[in-house]
């Protein structure tokens, strides 16, 4: 029973794996292709955070897949530090955007040569 | 040699360790007076305290010289001792004890003395640095003092080379008191340096001392020298008086060593007084009258001795004949007269070398003082043209006459101490039986005219003739003109404005520490002739002979005692005379003829000094005697020319190696390669976070590239 189980969900779950992966695969695209363009650091923030749920997407597709409930428990850990480090984040960029009176990254580039 | 025969063995005197405090005063003082600094003590306490010291320091000596009866020596403690065996050259040992004979004291005596009153002088001279250098000041002179009583009083050659370096530092730290002018800081580095290359001299006679005799102890090198019946006169031996003598020149300022003591004249005057006048200058005295039978261990030692003495004495005197700052023209009198000194060390005369030692710290540090008041009161003026008639002014009384005095005791006034010692140096030249010192003896007396003339020269500018001055280059100076106006406050209000004390010059008169001083000297260059005095009018025996005779200035070679007993057989005689009859006839005639033509041209007819100088200098075979004297005839280009252009040439020369080859090829060179390297990969750090992003996604797209490149192929 278990087998029939398990190969009946498998069959289930392959279409709806790829389904699941593709959806993982685009959200993470988005996030990088607006990482990658976007200037205000505030939407480059939440593209990371859409990279980040792409990639918790893929993670629970694949628990799901192995019938492992680990990665599930990944995710909400991941969901849980996530929210803190967005607190975190946004603080930081209300500090950068008093010092300088823009969200835009270009105020920051001490690092390389002026 | 018979010469160490006759110095008398010491005795070991330990209960004598009280004479120790002579030397232990002094350094005391200089704690205290460090202590002054650090807490910025702003009165006078450092001056009170110095004085104290160096009072107590010289009531010791005086004490000591009523308790000698005959050489000792005093040990303290163990300094410095050295054993890698038992044999003779294998150890090594200095100890801190004191050789007391009469040489010693005799000079200390007058050390300590001098040093008292010139400290009681400097209270009132540097008054006002109160609270800013007067502690250092009186730190200096404390270092001096003690310094001196090392070398002086010090049982071995360390001791007295301990002493003689610290001198050497306190004329540094003295010359070089007025920090905040260039010159003063050149003047005390080239003081420093020029004595650093007499040291050198001094230090490697001592290192050939003990490589000869295994002892630096004077008593013991002297016992060897007996012992050892030196006749053989090997290289060895007959090269440590050449060396020690290089000590002498530099410390003494003998040619070539000279040209650092007029610029040390940059010093506060109380300084040069002491320092380069009275006492440390005749140190290189001392030494060769405490080594003086080692001198006599090379025919040549002591005939070379006695010709840079006469020439020194010539040059310095031509120099001082045609300098205008006044100061300079006593500090070339003191070289002129040490060359005296040493002449006479040179002729075999310790007496009339140690007694014109004497006769010339009394008068010359007299003739410094007063030209330290009078450079003081008229705000540093040191030009004799701008000064007349001082002898008129009220307030300057004292000054102008005791100035004379020493005038007329640096001129050797027939009759005066000077006159007395001098006659002592060039009666022994004159009745050598070498025909150089004889020659000498001449140039010695015709020196004796010059300096009668460039001494009477100063008094007749400054002292007499109508009375006129100029303030000095300091008048303008804010925190002199303060310090002066309180100082009059103090007693009665000033009658004059604020304002026009300012714009009117007023010379301030010294008050009783400067005139006091100056009338004790005076006093004391009169006393000190008594010697001589007692032995020309009464037939005594002079106590300066007696005090050299006992000691290790004693000559063995000479006929100097038959001197004193009047039983010397003279083969020599003066303008056919009789040689003390014509030595005085012809030393009066010097001295008076000197002062009556310094009386023509700078009393009687101002005017036709300058004519005389106009008419030298239009005919051409004269014109570079007054050029040359004036110039100080170019031994400080010369030296520059010589010494110090070809060192600074090479000093470029390896400037710019060390910049161009070491610095630049190889340091920078090296440096250059990771410079480079990341110049190269500089271009990726742009700061721009996108950029870091792309960089970043890129590289991840191509590894994942690679491993499904690889993925696949491994599938086929």
């Amino acid at each position: 029973m278990s087998g029939e189980l398990a190969s009946g969900f498998t069959i289930v779950a392959g279409s709806q794996i790829s389904l699941a992966l593709a959806i993982s695969a685009l959200l993470f695209v988005i996030g990088l292709v607006g990482f990658l363009c976007r200037r205000n650091m505030i939407i480059m923030f939440l593209c990371t955070e859409l990279m980040f749920q792409g990639a918790a997407l893929a993670m629970i597709a694949f628990a799901r897949m192995r019938m492992d409930v680990s990665g599930q428990v990944f995710v909400i850990f991941i969901l849980t530090v996530a929210a803190a480090e967005a607190a975190l984040a946004l603080g930081l960029v209300v500090l950068l955007y008093r010092r300088r009176e823009t969200l835009s990254s270009d105020a920051w580039s001490e690092l390389g040569e002026s | 040699m018979t010469a160490a025969g006759s110095i008398p063995q010491a005795v070991i005197a330990p209960e004598l360790a009280w004479v120790g405090l002579a030397i232990l005063l002094p350094l005391l003082s200089a704690i205290l007076c460090a202590l002054c600094a650090a807490l910025r003590v702003k009165s006078k306490l450092p001056a009170l305290i110095t004085t104290v010291a160096l009072a107590g320091s010289c009531f010791v000596i005086v004490k000591a010289y009523f308790a000698y009866s005959g050489p000792v020596e005093v040990p303290i403690f163990q300094w410095i001792t050295f054993e890698w065996g038992d044999g003779k050259f294998q150890s090594f040992t200095a100890d801190c004890a004191l050789y007391i004979d009469s040489l010693t004291l005799y000079w200390m005596l007058f050390v300590t003395g001098l040093g008292t009153l010139i400290t009681i002088y400097a209270s009132e001279y540097m008054e006002e640095d109160c609270g800013k250098g007067y502690s250092r000041f009186f730190f200096g002179m404390s270092i001096f003092l003690f310094s001196m009583g090392a070398l002086v009083m010090g049982d071995n050659l360390v001791m007295l080379y301990l002493g003689w370096e610290g001198v050497g530092l306190a004329s540094y730290l003295l010359v070089g008191y007025y920090y905040e002018r260039p010159s003063a800081v050149e003047a005390a580095k080239k003081a420093f340096i020029m004595n650093r290359i007499g040291d050198l001299g001094l230090a490697l006679g001592i290192f050939m001392l003990w490589c000869n005799y295994g002892t630096l102890q004077y008593g013991e090198l002297f016992a060897a020298m007996k012992d050892g019946g030196q006749t053989s006169v090997d290289w060895d031996l007959s090269v440590i008086p050449f060396l020690l003598m290089i000590g002498a020149f530099g410390k003494s300022a003998q040619i070539p060593l000279f040209t650092w003591l007029p610029d040390a004249m940059e010093g506060p005057t109380p300084v040069s007084a002491l320092i380069h006048a009275a006492t440390m200058v005749t140190a290189g005295v001392f030494l060769i009258a405490r080594m003086y039978p080692f001198f006599e261990l090379h025919p040549q030692a002591l005939a070379t001795v006695a010709w840079v003495g006469g020439s020194t004495a010539l040059v310095a005197a031509t120099i001082g004949m045609a300098q205008y700052d006044f100061k300079r023209v006593f500090a070339y009198s003191t070289i002129s007269q040490l060359g005296y000194m040493f002449l006479g060390l040179g002729v075999g005369t310790t007496f009339g070398a140690c007694y014109h030692t004497l006769t010339h710290a009394f008068f010359k540090a007299l003739l410094f003082l007063t030209a330290g008041a009078i450079m003081h009161g008229f705000a540093g003026q040191l030009d004799l043209r701008k000064l007349s008639g001082l002898r008129q002014m009220p307030g300057w009384r004292i000054v102008s006459w005791t100035m004379l005095v020493g005038c007329l005791w640096l001129s050797a006034f027939p009759y005066t101490a000077a006159f007395f010692s001098k006659d002592a140096i060039l009666f022994k030249a004159l009745t050598s039986e070498r025909g150089d010192f004889r020659f000498l003896g001449w140039v010695g007396l015709a020196t004796a005219g010059l300096t009668a003339y460039y001494t009477f020269r100063v008094w007749f500018r400054i002292c007499a003739g109508p009375v006129h001055y100029e303030a000095g280059p300091e008048s303008h100076d804010q925190s002199h003109d303060q310090s002066h106006d309180q100082s009059h406050d103090k007693g009665k209000p000033d009658p004059t404005p604020e304002g026009e004390s300012h714009g009117a010059f007023h010379p301030h008169a010294p008050r009783w520490a400067i005139n006091g001083v100056l009338v004790i000297l005076a006093i004391g260059a009169v006393v000190v002739g008594f010697p001589a005095y007692g032995h020309v009018f009464a037939h005594k025996e002079n106590w300066v002979q007696a005090m050299m005779a006992s000691s290790s200035a004693y000559q063995g070679a000479c006929l100097e005692s038959d001197h004193g007993t009047g039983a010397a057989v003279h083969t020599q005689t003066v303008l056919g005379l009789d040689p003390h009859t014509g030595l005085t006839i012809v030393g009066s005639t010097a001295s008076i003829g000197g002062i009556l033509i310094a009386w023509y041209f700078h009393l009687y007819s101002r005017k036709s000094a300058d004519q005389l100088r106009a008419a030298l200098l239009r005919r051409w075979w004269i014109r570079w005697v007054p050029i040359c004297m004036e110039n100080r005839w170019y031994v400080d280009e010369i030296y520059l020319a010589c010494f110090r252009l070809p060192m600074w040439i090479g000093a470029q020369i390896l400037n710019f190696g060390d910049r161009h080859f070491l610095d630049g090829v190889l340091v920078d060179g090296l440096a250059k390669f990771p410079i480079a390297v990341g110049k190269v990969f500089r271009p990726l750090y742009s700061g721009a976070l996108q950029s870091y992003a792309i960089t970043m996604t890129g590289g991840v797209a191509l590894v994942l590239a690679w491993v499904t490149w690889i993925w696949l192929r491994g599938f086929n």
